[in-house]
């Protein structure tokens, strides 16, 4: 049996984005998940002069929420949603909750909806995260030397490396540009310069991973609101526009190792909704845990051809002055990555971007930018990928 | 307590420690399909039907990509850091994370063995495709043996055949120090010096008395080679006939129970704590302790009832120690026998096992890494018919089917 054509998809008509909130990170907290989204809420509310008793949605995503979720949040937070989601995909949670909130807001479903990603990092809970991540990576990833995303992103990475031709050098390029951004950005908790010496020398970490390849996980948590523009106007919040934006799981699971991600699935339908190209953009945010993440995204989303980042990233700078304006808030490399909030991190700062509001690191005439996501590491490769296209006025 | 690898696992992963404990390779296969499931699935990948079941499938892969971990969360690695790991490509489908043999490299060919890690469950470990003379003497493929060479062991009755053989091809298979038990005089522990022939002809090989009904005699022998002992092999066998109509049959059982399971329970109190502090140092190798029972433990026989009953009840009591000396990191291993040939069993038909077929039987199991080995083809024979029909066999016994 063969199914009907699928219908084209909808444009996001009015809805817009706004009140993009960042709350400074710290390496460790005492404090709970539920102590960060609280403060993110509360926060956005402030930014948007609105009461709790405003939140008509609220999307949440946390991995330290436990054995609390979203439910437990809303009583916790004494707020009354009348739309609520729970989003549990780790580095693609930005922008799916976007998609999620964004065609509830334009059905009616909701009209304000905050979207709030938080997590603390507590001495040992990164230890307790890695350990129970996931039915798989309990089973057959996790007992083989615990490396956590560390040692499966660096098996990733020694066969991208054999496969493309990739040197250490050309994921250097990216690390040293996105430091060179968070020297800009106040609430980077790395911001000491990095030389491309400095990155080549540094210790290893998981081969050929070394220490600036790799993520620091800390505690913090980023919020937005998604509405529809005449609410953000009511509010006068400057907002952005989302032109389009895709989401896929679990693509080419036959493949032996991970090499490509879903992106490549899906970008074509990606610009085609924005009704724009690879060219126009302003700037970039790709989900950045490792710097082989951001190539395969780099290639997915069609900036460059498969297997071909590498070049692609010696034909570009991407710092905020640069050809490619690149994670300019230093990425999770430079800024930390706290749990859930690394999948909205790129998203926030693309949204302050494009809103002109950036912290200190305004990229010049920052219009339309690219927003990326990458998900949850449940055994051996990332299932979760998505995309957004944001445009400011 | 010394720290152990990461042991949460979900029921169908839990389901390859059976293959591991043997040494086989068997992974989920759909029923319906053939698709070969990994990581272990509840429900098949490619045609989602729920009936998936452990079979042989092949050995060989080939390894995709390889990493030297350096930053573990988990105390155990930490201990034995850098470590190695590899994503291989197996050649019945899935890729799978496997520990790494030094010899393998990227790109090569492996072959993939299921093997127990310390917190006893079960892991990939893959290994050059070409065997190598030295291939045994890896650092990490040594985490998951208890290969005898260079370690002390204490081989606990050699008043029989079987407890001088096993003597012998351990110390001939490298041991560092064999202590044999010569029975003191006991009734339970059936007093016999141990013969010079075949044993004391290798300077590794020592004679210490030890009786295993007497506790304190056990203290003082543990507190004499505790502190060195790697590996304890209890090879006593208590072989006694008799069943439900001999006209001694409570005095048979109690003889029976007081030489297997209350023998074997003294010495798991006076040896089992030096064994567990040893498992805590990371410097040296996984503990052990290996016990030979018959393979009537698992089903009786009714003319041996009372040897057939404290076996079983050896064997249930091993399982006791394998959860709790296994806490601490030492691997209880079992090695079942069918009937011996010794002059206990004169009158048994053929095939009887040789007790050098048993002592080589626990030398491959530490070798291996494994925590159950059958020994001879009336053993293998049994096991296959009772999985096969519990209820058939015990009639096939009950008329006196070996």
């Amino acid at each position: 049996m063969s199914l009907p054509a699928r219908i084209a998809r909808r444009r996001y008509d009015d809805v817009v984005i706004a009140a993009p909130v960042t709350i400074p990170y710290q390496r460790h907290s005492t404090q709970s998940a539920h102590w960060w989204a609280g403060r993110a809420l509360r926060r956005v509310l402030e930014v948007a002069r609105l009461s709790a008793a405003d939140v008509d949605g609220l999307a949440v995503s946390s991995f330290s929420l436990a054995p609390d979720s979203a439910v437990g949040l809303v009583q916790h937070l004494g707020v009354a949603p009348r739309w609520l989601d729970h989003i549990p995909m780790g580095g693609a949670s930005g922008v799916v909750a976007l998609r999620r909130a964004a065609r509830a807001v334009q059905a009616g479903d909701a009209d304000l909806v905050v979207c709030v990603a938080a997590d603390t990092n507590q001495v040992d809970s990164f230890r307790n995260t890695l350990a129970g991540f996931s039915r798989f990576a309990q089973d057959a990833s996790h007992p083989y030397g615990a490396g956590g995303p560390n040692a499966m992103f660096a098996l990733l990475t020694d066969h991208y490396m054999r496969r493309f031709g990739v040197q250490r050098e050309d994921f250097g390029r990216l690390c040293v540009a996105q430091r060179a951004n968070a020297a800009r950005f106040e609430h980077a908790l790395l911001r000491a310069p990095l030389t491309l010496e400095q990155y080549l020398a540094a210790r290893p970490v998981c081969d050929p991973l070394h220490l600036f390849d790799c993520v620091m996980p800390c505690a913090g948590a980023e919020a937005f609101i998604v509405t529809r523009a005449p609410v953000a106007a009511a509010l006068s919040l400057p907002a952005a526009r989302l032109l389009a934006t895709i989401e896929r799981h679990n693509a080419f699971a036959t493949d032996a190792i991970q090499e490509r991600g879903g992106w490549l699935l899906d970008a074509g339908e990606l610009w085609d909704m924005a009704q724009l190209g690879p060219r126009e953009l302003d700037l970039v945010q790709t989900y950045d845990d490792y710097p082989v993440i951001s190539m395969m995204q780099f290639e997915g989303l069609g900036l460059c051809a498969a297997g071909e980042a590498a070049q692609f990233v010696r034909n570009h700078t991407f710092t905020l002055d640069g050809t490619l304006p690149h994670n300019t808030s230093g990425g999770q490399l430079s800024v930390g990555q706290a749990g859930a909030a690394g999948g909205y991190l790129g998203l926030v700062e693309a949204l302050r971007q494009v809103t002109r509001a950036a912290l200190g690191n305004q990229v010049e005439r920052a219009r339309t930018a690219l927003v990326s996501g990458f998900g949850m590491i449940n055994y051996d490769r990332g299932i979760c990928t998505g995309a957004a296209i944001l445009r400011g006025d | 307590m010394s720290s152990l690898p990461p042991a949460a696992r979900s029921r169908a992963a839990r389901r390859l420690v059976g293959a591991a404990a043997r040494g086989r390779f068997a992974l989920p296969v759909c029923m319906r399909c053939g698709a070969v499931q990994y990581p272990p699935r509840d429900v098949c990948v490619r045609c989602l039907y729920e009936r998936l079941q452990l079979r042989a499938v092949p050995e060989g892969g080939t390894l995709l990509a390889v990493t030297t971990v350096r930053v573990t969360t988990d105390p155990w690695f930490r201990a034995r850091l850098p470590w190695r790991i590899g994503s291989v490509r197996l050649d019945s489908g899935p890729t799978a994370i496997a520990h790494l043999h030094g010899g393998c490299e990227a790109g090569a060919r492996v072959r993939l063995e299921l093997k127990l890690d310390r917190s006893g469950e079960a892991v990939l470990f893959a290994l050059p495709a070409v065997e190598t003379a030295t291939m045994q003497d890896d650092r990490q493929l040594r985490e998951f043996t208890q290969e005898p060479r260079g370690r002390n062991i204490l081989v606990t009755d050699g008043s029989s055949a079987l407890g001088r053989e096993t003597a012998r091809a351990l110390a001939l298979a490298g041991a560092r120090q064999v202590w044999v038990g010569s029975g003191q005089s006991s009734p339970a522990f059936a007093p016999r010096a141990v013969p010079s022939a075949g044993a004391t002809d290798l300077p590794n090989i020592m004679p210490l008395v030890l009786d295993a009904a007497d506790p304190r005699q056990l203290q003082q022998c543990a507190a004499q080679i505790g502190a060195e002992l790697d590996v304890v092999v209890n090879t006593a066998d208590g072989f006694r006939a008799g069943g439900g109509l001999s006209p001694d049959g409570a005095a048979l059982v109690r003889a029976s129970f007081e030489a297997v399971v209350v023998g074997l329970a003294n010495l798991a109190q006076a040896f089992g704590p030096a064994l567990c502090a040893r498992a805590a140092d990371p410097a040296h190798g996984m503990p052990a302790w290996v016990n030979v029972l018959s393979i009537y433990a698992c089903a009786s026989r009714p003319e041996w009832g009372a040897y057939s009953a404290a076996h079983a009840a050896a064997r249930s009591y091993l399982s006791c120690l394998r959860a709790q000396f296994g806490r601490a990191g030492v691997r209880v291993a079992e090695v079942l026998t069918g009937p011996l040939d010794d002059p206990a069993h004169s009158d048994q038909p053929p095939p009887l096992v040789r007790p050098g077929q048993v002592a080589a039987a626990v030398v491959e199991l530490l070798r291996a890494g494994r925590e159950e080995v059958v020994v001879g083809e009336v053993a293998q024979d049994l096991l296959a018919r009772l999985a096969d029909s519990p209820k058939a066999l015990e009639r096939e016994l009950a008329r006196g089917v070996p």
